[in-house]
């Protein structure tokens, strides 16, 4: 069950590499890095799994219980995600406007 | 309030004070331009006293802690537990050091921007975000928190890239900042990952902590290839460089000589993983000898493909990965040496030869950039074909690019002979090829430099334009300043500044015990 896991980490975050190297569509550049993360932060919660744990929570009533501090840090790197992925569409948004395109053309430039 | 009581919370201060004056900045925009000028300019001072105040308590020797959050700032390990829980700063000799340049280059190129975006719009949003890249660097440099370094990283990255897409109104402003945000994203997301590996084998973040338990399994060899790779990509060496023209040339360049200190800060960063967090469990000389091929390849290509650019940010961009190259090639001497302990004086002095050059490099390279800014001020172009006899009208901006052009190529009475001769000197240990290396590349460096002021100063007076207005010049004479003051007492900057940063760096026991005490 737990290879499973990390099985859709390695494929999310293969994936991710992949589209960014491959793709000259920013869109689809800013999407493969969106997955990427989400194979990162899957990782952090995953780490802090264990089988049966209950949400930490201090009623008294269990025993077993998943480690809070990965999911604490999850939530940082996710809002952190949507403030790069944000800036990242207004200059899509910019770019666009002036080049009528989304291929990006400089990449090979000297 | 007393000194003391200052002295205990500045850490904290110098991270908190920016980052409240931020996003204050907004609201004093509203008031009047002058209002939000002086405010910019105060909080950079204030910024620049703190750090210096903190920075003379640091090196005369001891080095500093700050737990957030906690009742006593200086209990790191709470009674409760076993290990640091809560988020330390630790400010030891290299981190104030890195937090000097940090401060001292923003404040050129603040009072460098008053006149300089005067004609831009947003100048408010200017100012927030420059204050915001001060936070990013400062904390990255005085954190002990590997989260924390991670989260300090984006702060950088999303301020740096709003930046650089400053004049947006430009088409290939935003194609820079691209690159560059897309290279940061993906180092980041391996940053996050290897810290993903090292807290899922021993439960903790704090780099001091981490140090003392880790174990060198393979799953923490691939989290310091992973560290290495992202580090090394964001500060432009050599393999992972392209982002480096591209962003540096099109940024506003008062934001150039800032994102000189930035590229920097990673630096840091990648010194302070290799050192402080795998230190002694390293193989030295492995990841010494890649430092330097990493060097050498920095040095030899960014010089070689700066020489035929026409454009002259593209041009110093260039320079800045060779001279990053330099950097590396110093502190991986070091590591180096240090591994033979026959050879370990040699490994200390190649350490403060890169640590040296790192403070030189982003005094005459920020410099070197807002001189740039002051032609492209008054002809609205970067390319060297259309400028000339520029030194007629603009004199001081001529003379502050000979200062700053001579110091990159290691002329005697700059600052960047000290710590090119101070990398030679060791870099001879290793091999004498290194030193002739390194020679050569300065060579080219003045060549290309004197190709620039030929085209852009000398010859007739084609433009009939004027100096560029006071601030500007304030802004190069801060810097020049700095330059003038090492080149002229480079034995005391090496033996009260540098010397302690370095031995820092090298002292893994010292960084441990001042957080878990022993």
């Amino acid at each position: 069950m737990i290879w499973a896991i990390y099985f859709a980490i390695a494929s999310l975050l293969a994936i991710g590499i992949y589209g960014v190297i491959t793709k000259k569509n920013l869109m689809k550049i800013f999407i493969s890095i969106s997955i990427m993360e989400t194979g990162v932060n899957l990782m952090l919660i995953a780490i802090g799994y264990i089988p049966g744990g209950t949400a930490p929570i201090e009623n008294g009533d269990f025993t077993t219980y998943v480690d809070p501090l990965p999911q604490a840090l999850v939530l940082t790197a996710i809002v952190i995600g949507v403030s790069v992925l944000a800036l990242a569409l207004v200059m899509v948004i910019n770019y666009y406007e002036k080049n009528k395109t989304l291929e990006y053309r400089r990449l090979m430039k000297w | 309030m007393n000194t003391d009581w200052l002295l205990q919370h500045s850490p904290a201060l110098i991270i908190a004070l920016p980052l409240l004056a931020a996003f204050l900045m907004p609201v004093v925009d509203r008031i009047s331009r002058k209002a939000r000028n002086v405010f910019a300019i105060i909080v950079l001072i204030v910024e620049e006293i703190l750090v210096l105040f903190l920075a003379y308590d640091v090196f005369g020797g001891n080095p500093h802690i700050y737990t957030m959050g906690a009742a006593n700032p200086l209990t790191t390990v709470p009674a409760q537990a076993a290990v640091p829980i809560r988020i330390v700063l630790e400010v030891d000799a290299m981190g104030i050091f890195m937090a000097m340049i940090s401060a001292t280059v923003c404040l050129a190129a603040g009072i460098y921007s008053l006149a300089f975006i005067e004609e831009e719009k947003g100048k408010g949003k200017y100012y927030t975000l420059l204050l915001l890249i001060l936070v990013g660097m400062l904390g990255m440099e005085l954190t002990g928190d590997m989260f924390n370094l991670f989260v300090f990283l984006e702060v950088l990255t999303i301020a740096c890239t709003a930046l650089i897409a400053y004049r947006s109104n430009t088409g290939d402003a935003v194609e820079g900042a691209f690159k560059f945000l897309i290279i940061s994203s993906i180092a980041a997301l391996f940053v996050l990952f290897a810290i993903a590996l090292l807290y899922a084998q021993y439960d903790l973040l704090n780099m001091a902590a981490l140090a003392s338990a880790i174990q060198y399994s393979n799953l923490d060899k691939i989290a310091l290839v992973l560290l290495v790779a992202a580090f090394a990509m964001k500060c432009g060496s050599v393999p992972m460089h392209f982002w480096t023209p591209d962003a540096y040339s099109v940024a506003p360049a008062s934001i150039t000589a800032i994102l000189v200190a930035a590229s920097q800060a990673s630096l840091y960063a990648l010194f302070r993983v290799c050192f402080s967090l795998y230190g002694v469990t390293l193989n030295l000389s492995t990841i010494g000898g890649a430092l330097i091929i990493f060097g050498l390849l920095s040095m030899f290509v960014g010089v070689t493909m700066a020489l035929p650019q026409k454009d002259i940010k593209r041009l110093m961009a260039y320079h800045a990965i060779s001279q990053t190259g330099y950097m590396l090639l110093g502190v991986g001497v070091g590591l180096y040496l240090l591994a033979k302990p026959e050879f370990s004086t040699y490994g200390i002095k190649a350490m403060e030869g890169g640590i040296f050059h790192i403070i030189n490099h982003a005094m005459y390279k920020g410099l070197l950039f807002l001189t740039s800014g002051a032609i492209f001020y008054r002809l609205k172009t970067r390319n060297l074909n259309e400028m000339g006899g520029l030194g007629h009208s603009m004199k001081w901006t001529a003379i502050f690019f000979i200062i700053g052009a001579l110091a990159i190529a290691g002329i005697p009475p700059f600052n960047g002979f000290a710590s090119k001769l101070l990398i030679y000197e060791a870099a001879y240990k290793v091999s004498p090829i290194l030193s002739i290396i390194a020679m050569l590349v300065s060579i080219l460096t003045l060549a290309s430099f004197v190709k620039v002021f030929h085209s852009a100063f000398m010859g007739p007076k084609i433009y009939d334009v004027e100096e560029v207005p006071k601030s500007m010049l304030a802004g190069m004479a801060v810097l020049t300043f700095v330059i003038i003051l090492f080149g002229l007492f480079p034995g005391w900057v090496v033996g009260n500044i540098v010397h302690p940063a370095a031995q820092a760096l090298a002292d893994q026991a010292a960084y441990i015990q001042a957080v878990i005490g022993g």
